[in-house]
């Protein structure tokens, strides 16, 4: 599977790490694992300050509080009757869920401690599959299976959010979206294979934004940016840069693709395709306006690096190659050794991934160069299986 | 393990791996509903081309993908009449039991004799990599338990037929 860098298969063969690894595994600091149970997450959100941790799990979305050197279970938001896709939080610690049935709530922390959902009318029909607060904190988008972005802000008179939903050019389920740091445009990724990019001005919620590349003048549901790659891949995750002046997205024929725009209805500057050596990832965040992050159904995350001239791999986090040790640490007693006998008739060595993640990564999240009150390299969080791993860059 | 057996189990690992990528997906014609898409198969968009591995041509696997959903269907090696019904009733006797079986189809698909379905849930629940070690290895042991009681109900049969031959000896 691995047709990776020709550098990189010589190393394969060899247990021992190099002396590059090691370097890089003692300046390293090693990733913190919060083990959650055994449950598949679906997606996870950190608050602003790292005090609060939200997981969608089934059909709950579970909360943990910090308690200084781990993590423990406070909350569960149940509402939802069907599988929670996905979970976000805002600077205002407001939590936001959607879900399959249908519906998204907006949950707010009340003073005895619990959490009071509060209605969205999101006016969809199908799946809710994505959302994502802007980060101002007023609104929020959500991708569903309806073939509609529904952008949801406050009405403040009646207590709810009500929604304004984008629906052309979309013909397919929406699996991803993320907003620009202006807080009005929106990317979004869906199942034809486009990544696309609309505003998602609200008259009366935003201010009017500055002109950029994408566009200048931005009434609602404008499309500024539209991009099919050949094979018409799924689009599984979407990003702005920091500065907002790049779109990357992972598709699921296991490329990323990297956008520069030009200006207002001209062709974009570059568009850079990668070609990943590894199965599709699920989720990609940018560190920094020149680093990607990217994790999947490898495992583990990778790092790529690159500007407007070209991007490529620069490394992998918790690189399996040089774990080779770790999966054959398994349960090495005799009672073990027999019931695997008893079991499957063999005495089945390693069945551990290498990793740290025993499966698919499905959300990265940019922690920040700023986690717990302590400044350092800047780290991002994954989940997939039953953990949340956060690994320093 | 024979000298073509190995490449070809090599061959259906990867093709499994690179298949089983899937995510949780809710059907775009039903409200509420979420449907293996590669049985539904009414929403284009959410299917990938199948792939057809084969090591000869009565021995095979079709891996259909989709989004949330990957259906592998199974051609055992069927030499002679023997081994014809030996899989018959191999097959049947494990399609009988699909519901302790998660991962198993109660029906196989038409021309192959055993299917396998594996749903998102499945990849969640049972770790994707033992899924597939688990595939390959019935596979193998599918394989090497028909030829083996092939041979047992040959000898099984002269050993009848001498036995009800004797009489006519003496």
């Amino acid at each position: 599977m691995c047709r990776s860098a020709s550098g990189s298969i010589k190393k394969a063969e060899s247990v021992y790490p190099t002396a590059k690894d090691i370097i890089e595994r003692t300046l390293m600091p090693s990733p913190e694992v919060i083990n959650l149970g055994y449950e598949a997450i679906a997606d996870h959100a950190f608050n602003s300050d790292h005090s609060l941790l939200a997981v969608a799990r089934n059909n709950i979305a579970e909360l943990y509080y910090d308690l200084g050197n781990s993590f423990e279970f406070g909350a569960a938001l149940k509402g939802h009757d069907r599988k929670v896709t996905a979970v976000d939080i805002n600077s205002q610690n407001e939590i936001v869920t959607c879900s399959q049935d249908r519906n998204a709530y907006v949950w707010k922390a009340q003073s005895d401690g619990s959490w009071k959902p509060t209605l969205v009318l999101l006016r969809i029909n199908r799946a809710a599959t994505s959302v994502k607060w802007s980060p101002n904190g007023l609104k929020f988008a959500v991708g569903t299976g309806a073939r509609v972005i529904a952008v949801s802000y406050y009405d403040e008179p009646n207590d709810w959010w009500i929604s304004k939903h984008i629906k052309k050019p979309l013909k397919s389920t929406v699996l991803s979206i993320d907003w620009h740091p202006n807080s009005v445009l929106l990317a979004s990724g869906s199942t034809d294979g486009h990544a696309r990019v609309f505003s998602g001005y609200i008259k009366g919620v935003d201010t009017r934004p500055e002109p950029s590349a994408w566009g200048e003048r931005l009434p609602f549901q404008t499309l500024c940016f539209d991009y099919v790659n050949d094979s018409q891949a799924w689009v599984d995750d979407v990003a702005f840069s920091p500065s907002g002046n790049a779109l990357a997205w992972a598709t699921h024929d296991s490329s990323i693709f990297v956008a520069y725009p030009s200006g207002p209805d001209q062709p974009p500057l570059a568009v850079h395709e990668i070609d990943a050596v590894s199965l599709p990832y699920q989720s990609l965040v940018w560190t920094t306006e020149s680093q990607l992050v990217a994790g999947g159904f490898d495992c583990f995350p990778v790092v790529y690096e690159g500007s407007q001239s070209g991007w490529k791999l620069a490394r992998n986090l918790d690189d399996p190659k040089s774990h080779k040790d770790r999966g054959q640490a398994t349960e090495q007693s005799a009672m073990h050794m027999f019931r695997e006998l008893d079991l499957k008739g063999t005495q089945n060595e390693s069945t551990l991934l290498p990793t740290i993640h025993q499966n698919a990564i499905r959300t990265v999240r940019y922690i920040g160069t700023n986690y717990k009150g302590k400044s350092g390299p800047p780290k991002v969080s994954t989940s997939g299986d039953g953990k949340v791993v956060i690994f320093s860059v | 393990m024979s000298q073509s057996l190995k490449p070809y189990l090599n061959a259906v690992r990867h093709s499994l791996n690179a298949a089983l990528c899937l995510e949780s997906f809710g059907s775009e014609i039903v409200e509420r509903h979420s449907y293996p898409e590669v049985e539904a198969g009414n929403d284009p968009l959410a299917l990938l081309n199948p792939m057809y591995i084969s090591r000869n041509e009565n021995e095979g696997v079709l891996i259909e993908t989709s989004v949330n959903s990957v259906r592998m269907s199974l051609r055992v090696k069927q030499a002679d009449e023997l081994e014809r019904i030996l899989v018959t009733q191999f097959t049947r006797f494990l399609s009988r039991r699909a519901e302790q079986f998660l991962i198993l189809r109660r029906n196989p698909l038409k021309g192959y004799d055993i299917s396998f379905l594996i749903l998102t849930t499945h990849i969640e629940t049972m770790m994707k990599h033992k899924l597939v070690d688990f595939i390959v290895e019935f596979m193998q042991v599918v394989d090497k338990e028909i030829s083996e009681i092939k041979l047992f109900v040959n000898a099984r049969a002269r050993l009848v037929a001498e036995s009800f031959l004797v009489p006519f000896y003496q």
